[in-house]
């Protein structure tokens, strides 16, 4: 017996609540100088990197098809996004979030243009064809007039500024948490169930009425968005974008989150997304053979724990709250009748 | 006759792209694994040439074999370290891939931080003159890479279809299950396929090399890239087809590069890949499953 009575309720409160909590304390930190630029940078980059990573384990974890190009759909945001800000001439402020739209808009556009010919035919084209789609983008935003080729775009403004070094985190962390909760929902809803049926049987999913192509398309376009939008972010936090910073090793970046905090885990792709974002900026020396230990350790943990670490376990404060209680109010139980 | 004459540079480069894709559809034919790892075996069998030739300074007639032998047994080396495990326990199509990209990065990585990130510079290693047919002038990398590529193709024809281990290697390719029941060791046909895709790799190495004389840690990439839309092309699987798919990609690429735009032909073979998944998803000869190996 649990100690709360309606549990998903209750549970998506109780994370709510934390999720504002960590909010405003960071926020506090920052507005107050405690954490520094550069950190408040690593934080704001960690929340771009959840987005990536909870959307890729959409596609990798949920329906169970690798990407490699995810990067590209990031390239496609980012520039969208910054071409869009830097020529509307509204007000930063207001054209920021528009941006931010069109570059999910974007991005999804190319998803259905690549996703429609990969996701129609059983098998792994998707990975092949992603990857693909991840080279070719790169070698098109080099040659294009108005990505300015491989000098890229620099002068992208950024809404922090010295005196107000917040807001990019703001924007970040709530486009994090959004995404989180969105995909969370998803995994439960009509459209996630049948997403998970394609996974474990397409043959039984499709004779049970599911349209496969469909439900994988969609999978794979959400991601897409999400993509797109993290792109525009990072476009907008680090000011200059050249075609360099989208390449085949930052999308093997993302999937090495996914990965390693377990495919279909949602919390497993935060955690991982947080530490492998923070742990090589604290270990700078050791960047060369960054990439050298990473495909180690995809190879191991395939070896030996195919579903990633924590596979599709995820981590629940109000669960493990719930079972605190349910431990303390037994104990108390126990005292009584051990006293009477 | 400017025409004609890419169509022969674009089947000299097909010839390359045609040994690579060979290895990849008889590896998708065998345990039905995209090996992304194939385009790498490509870039070590160029460093193990550079190393052995320009750094150790030995002749040729060493390195070639050196360097066929040294890929053939690094194919082996990964099918048994990475990719046995998950084979023998029927892991998740997924895990495989992972796995195979894993290695991928791995090779490249690892060549990187030995031999360094700059492109290293190679000796022409099959000198002859240009081969001259009237007014006609052919040049002998051309002529070189295609009778190397169709020699190699015989060659794997005779073994697939004369031999013991080749018609082993059809039966496993056709029900992995069955062919065990008939007492043919599965590991060692899937072993030995590996083997024989990257010693074309190798192969496929040195025609490069000889070619375009320069070889960089990230190579492989984009040639095992196109390599796998030529076996698409023609038809994964199928041997003849990834030879026909291969030669097709070269001729494509050349006269792009020659008619289009020089910088837009990798986005022209991935647009090709794109309309043959939409079109015609089994490639050309895909029909012809029991060529499949």
């Amino acid at each position: 017996m649990g100690y709360l009575k309606k549990k998903t309720g209750v549970y998506y409160l109780i994370n709510a609540v934390l999720v504002f909590l960590l909010f405003f304390v960071l926020l506090n930190l920052i507005n107050n100088r405690i954490i520094n630029r550069t950190s408040t940078q690593i934080l704001t980059l960690i929340c771009i990197n959840i987005i990536l990573a909870v959307s890729l384990n959409l596609v990798t974890g949920v329906l169970g098809q690798l990407v490699l190009g995810h990067a590209g759909f990031m390239l496609v945001g980012a520039y969208t996004s910054a071409l869009f800000t830097m020529n509307i001439g509204l007000d930063l402020k207001i054209a920021f979030p528009i941006s931010l739209v069109l570059a999910g808009l974007m991005a999804a556009v190319f998803g259905v243009i690549i996703g429609i010919p990969a996701l129609r035919l059983k098998g792994d084209y998707l990975a092949i064809i992603t990857l693909g789609f991840g080279e070719i983008i790169r070698v098109i935003a080099n040659n294009l007039k108005i990505t300015n080729g491989a000098m890229g775009l620099s002068g992208i403004k950024s809404l922090s500024t010295t005196k107000n070094p917040s807001p990019m985190f703001i924007y970040a962390y709530a486009l994090a948490a959004l995404t989180v909760f969105l995909m969370f929902t998803f995994g439960r809803s009509r459209h996630g169930r049948a997403v998970i049926a394609i996974r474990e049987d397409e043959i039984a999913a499709e004779s049970m009425g599911i349209n496969t192509t469909y439900y994988k398309l969609f999978t794979f376009v959400l991601a897409a968005f999400f993509a797109g939008v993290a792109g525009g972010v990072f476009a907008h936090q680090i000011g200059v974008i050249d075609p360099s910073k989208f390449d085949f090793n930052r999308s093997v970046e993302i999937l090495i989150m996914v990965v390693l905090g377990g495919m279909g885990s949602i919390t497993g792709s935060v955690i991982s997304a947080t530490v492998l974002t923070w742990l090589p900026e604290q270990l700078r020396e050791f960047s060369k053979y960054r990439l050298l230990v990473y495909s180690i350790i995809l190879i191991l943990v395939m070896l030996f724990k195919p579903s990633g670490l924590l596979g599709r376990y995820e981590i629940s404060i109000p669960k493990f709250l719930d079972k605190l209680f349910a431990r303390i109010t037994k104990k108390t139980a126990k005292t009584k009748t051990g006293g009477a | 006759m400017d025409f004609f004459n890419h169509i022969i540079n674009g089947l000299g480069l097909g010839s390359i792209y045609a040994l690579v894709a060979l290895g990849y559809t008889m590896v998708y034919g065998i345990v039905k694994l995209i090996n992304f790892a194939h385009g790498d075996i490509i870039m070590v069998g160029g460093y193990m040439v550079y190393l052995i030739m320009v750094k150790w300074g030995l002749p040729i007639w060493l390195a070639v074999p050196a360097s066929i032998v040294i890929c053939a047994f690094t194919g082996m080396l990964v099918e048994r370290v990475a990719y046995r495990r998950l084979l023998v326990h029927n892991a998740a199509r997924i895990s495989l891939l992972i796995t195979a990209m894993g290695v991928s990065i791995f090779l490249q990585n690892a060549f990187m931080l030995i031999f360094g990130t700059d492109p290293k510079s190679m000796p022409p290693l099959f000198q002859a003159e240009p081969f001259k047919l009237g007014s006609f002038e052919l040049a002998s990398t051309t002529v070189i890479n295609i009778v190397v590529s169709v020699i190699m193709m015989i060659g794997l024809n005779l073994l697939v279809n004369k031999t013991k281990i080749g018609k082993a290697m059809i039966a496993t390719s056709e029900d992995s299950s069955a062919a065990k029941l008939m007492g043919i060791n599965t590991n060692r046909v899937i072993s030995f396929t590996f083997a024989i895709g990257s010693a074309l790799a190798a192969v496929a190495a040195l025609l490069y090399c000889n070619t375009y004389p320069q070889i960089k840690p990230s190579m492989g990439n984009l040639l095992g890239l196109k390599a796998f839309v030529a076996a698409v092309f023609g038809g994964i699987g199928s041997i003849p087809g990834a030879m026909l798919g291969g030669y097709l990609l070269g001729v494509i690429e050349s006269l792009t590069k020659a008619y289009v735009s020089t910088t837009l032909t990798d986005a022209v073979v991935f647009g090709i890949l794109i309309i043959i998944l939409l079109v015609k998803p089994a490639g050309i000869l895909g029909k012809n499953r029991k060529e499949k190996v």
